[in-house]
């Protein structure tokens, strides 16, 4: 037999991406935000992550050998999720409750539905809300910026923006841009999470679609309703959501226009939330709610094929 | 294998206790599982009430079964548990006045609940009063057990207690998701799956596919209904 003439099924041309390519282009967009966390919550943040992280990949190991499937922490979603789940907690969260919120995520959301590409919505962020309705004052004790510089034993707390601004406080936008604010660990510093999504964009790994038309739906929305545009952008888990969170592959549409009807879901379910809501704050519920939408979505904008039959 | 009348019953009792069981194999009943098992005082309670309307409605509609027309059967059968869901609501009225409470609506919904239809439907109106009270008595306790089973995992992580008495809650903060319905659902989809194992390790494969052929009411639609 010559070894020449091969036939093999389609696709002939493959891309030199590698899930674990693109998962290490992630981890390195996250870096500037971790960076930024380290700096405003000290190391408290740090150890956060690492034990999110160490957790997650823990519990992926662990499942493979249980379920002898090939191991799959090698291509990095894993500490991916546990760095996006340590993004959503508060610094002073007891690290038993991340660990389970790394349990839910790993375990229950993307194990239990088949691993990675099965799972029915972003782990990291049905994590958080199975911990913040489960322990919900750990989970709003926001810990205040540079409050590890104070020679105390206590946390020293505060509240989010969104929070003040309920009660009819204002805070500085360049405060909300370098993050010197009250919130997750991950989520205050819109001026890293930019910079890590600029970086995702030019290296292609997220198309700036998504987060484009959720900004700009919650942006239409605050304007509407009346309130603050630039606020709204730079407050709350809204930047994390649409760069990170909102752009998963999984749990979000393939089809150009199931981006934008997903995006400009999310976008007007956090607004609704944020002007309406009993909580503050809306990001991690609408992405939800959108993710369990997907299918529907990428069923509904499927294009024709060419040629096809119209009805 | 010749089956004698001893091991018909036996095996009619256990039926309902883990082969068929009636929450974790049939998924019949799910709705009083999910919404009555934050504590497992409640759990017990409905699991009981419901074996109590189970064991009177089985017996009484395989006394009349051949005078019910089968054309009015479902109303028949739905009178007849109704009447029974009467007498033990009024019975829990006067002496179990907390769990009477506590389980509210719920009890009156014992009416709809799919696993006496089902039952009525599937074995009473086919089988002799003996069968059907043992039928009865092993999907009740079947029953009982599966909410058993679901609202000690609720109560125990939901509330950090365990028939009221406070166990864990003062070590370690409980999970309050698992009082709220999502923790409901999570925990059943969760045991059905590890029954799922166990009936595996039993010699039962799971189906691919759920015929009409596979669907217990076959014998009586005939492939007549549905496609």
């Amino acid at each position: 037999m010559s070894k020449k003439l091969i036939t093999s099924p389609s696709p002939h041309i493959r891309g030199r991406r590698t899930t674990q390519n693109l998962m290490g282009d992630v981890v390195i967009a996250l870096l500037p935000a971790l960076a930024a966390a380290c700096y405003l919550f000290g190391a408290r943040a740090l150890l956060l992550s690492a034990v999110c992280v160490f957790s997650c990949v823990f519990f992926e190991w662990t499942l493979c050998r249980l379920l002898k499937m090939d191991s799959a922490i090698g291509d990095l979603s894993a500490v991916v999720t546990g760095l996006l789940l340590a993004f959503n907690l508060p610094a002073a969260l007891p690290l038993w409750m991340a660990v389970i919120g790394s349990f839910t995520a790993i375990v229950v959301v993307k194990g239990l539905f088949g691993g990675i590409g099965q799972n029915f919505a972003n782990p990291a962020i049905v994590a958080r809300i199975v911990l913040f309705v489960s322990f919900s004052s750990a989970m709003t004790t926001w810990v205040k910026p540079f409050s590890y510089q104070y020679p105390t034993a206590d946390v020293i707390t505060t509240a989010t923006p969104l929070a003040l601004m309920r009660n009819g406080r204002w805070t500085e936008y360049a405060d909300l841009f370098w993050g010197t604010t009250g919130g997750c660990l991950g989520e205050t510093c819109a001026a890293a999470l930019l910079l890590g999504g600029v970086y995702l964009v030019i290296r292609r790994v997220i198309s700036p679609l998504v987060p484009l038309v959720y900004l700009g739906t919650v942006a239409l929305g605050a304007f509407l309703g009346g309130q603050d545009v630039l606020f709204h952008l730079l407050s709350g888990g809204l930047m994390l959501g649409a760069i990170f969170m909102a752009t998963d592959y999984t749990t979000s549409p393939t089809t150009t226009w199931g981006r934008v009807l997903f995006a400009f879901g999310c976008g007007a379910i956090t607004i609704l939330i944020r002007l309406f809501g009993s909580y503050a704050e809306g990001v991690s519920f609408a992405i939800l709610f959108m993710n369990l939408l997907t299918p529907y979505l990428e069923k509904a904008t499927l294009p024709r094929v060419i040629g096809g039959a119209t009805e | 294998m010749e089956q004698t009348a001893g091991d018909k019953r036996l095996s009619v009792l256990l039926n309902g206790i883990l082969r068929e069981n009636p929450v974790m194999v049939l998924l019949l009943g799910t709705c009083p599982s999910l919404a009555v098992t934050t504590s497992v005082t409640n759990a017990i309670g409905m699991g009981l009430a419901t074996t109590f309307v189970l064991l009177g409605s089985n017996v009484v509609i395989s006394l009349i079964k051949k005078l019910i027309p089968s054309s009015v059967r479902i109303p028949c059968y739905i009178v007849v548990i109704a009447g029974f869901v009467t007498i033990i609501k009024q019975l829990m009225m006067a002496y179990l006045q907390p769990l009477y409470l506590a389980l509210g609506v719920y009890l009156d919904l014992i009416v709809v609940n799919c696993i006496l239809l089902g039952r009525a439907e599937a074995f009473a109106s086919r089988n002799t009063v003996g069968l059907s009270f043992l039928d009865g008595l092993g999907m009740g306790l079947g029953f009982t057990l599966s909410l058993f089973a679901i609202g000690s995992i609720r109560e125990l992580l939901g509330n950090g207690s365990w028939f009221g008495v406070e166990l864990t809650a003062g070590v370690i903060e409980p999970m309050g998701i698992f009082a709220a319905p999502a923790g409901g659902f999570f925990v059943y989809g969760i045991l059905i799956a590890l029954v799922g194992i166990l009936l595996r390790r039993d010699g039962r494969k799971p189906r691919k596919s759920f015929g009409c052929g596979d669907c217990p009411s076959a014998k009586d639609c005939k492939g007549k209904e549905g496609a």
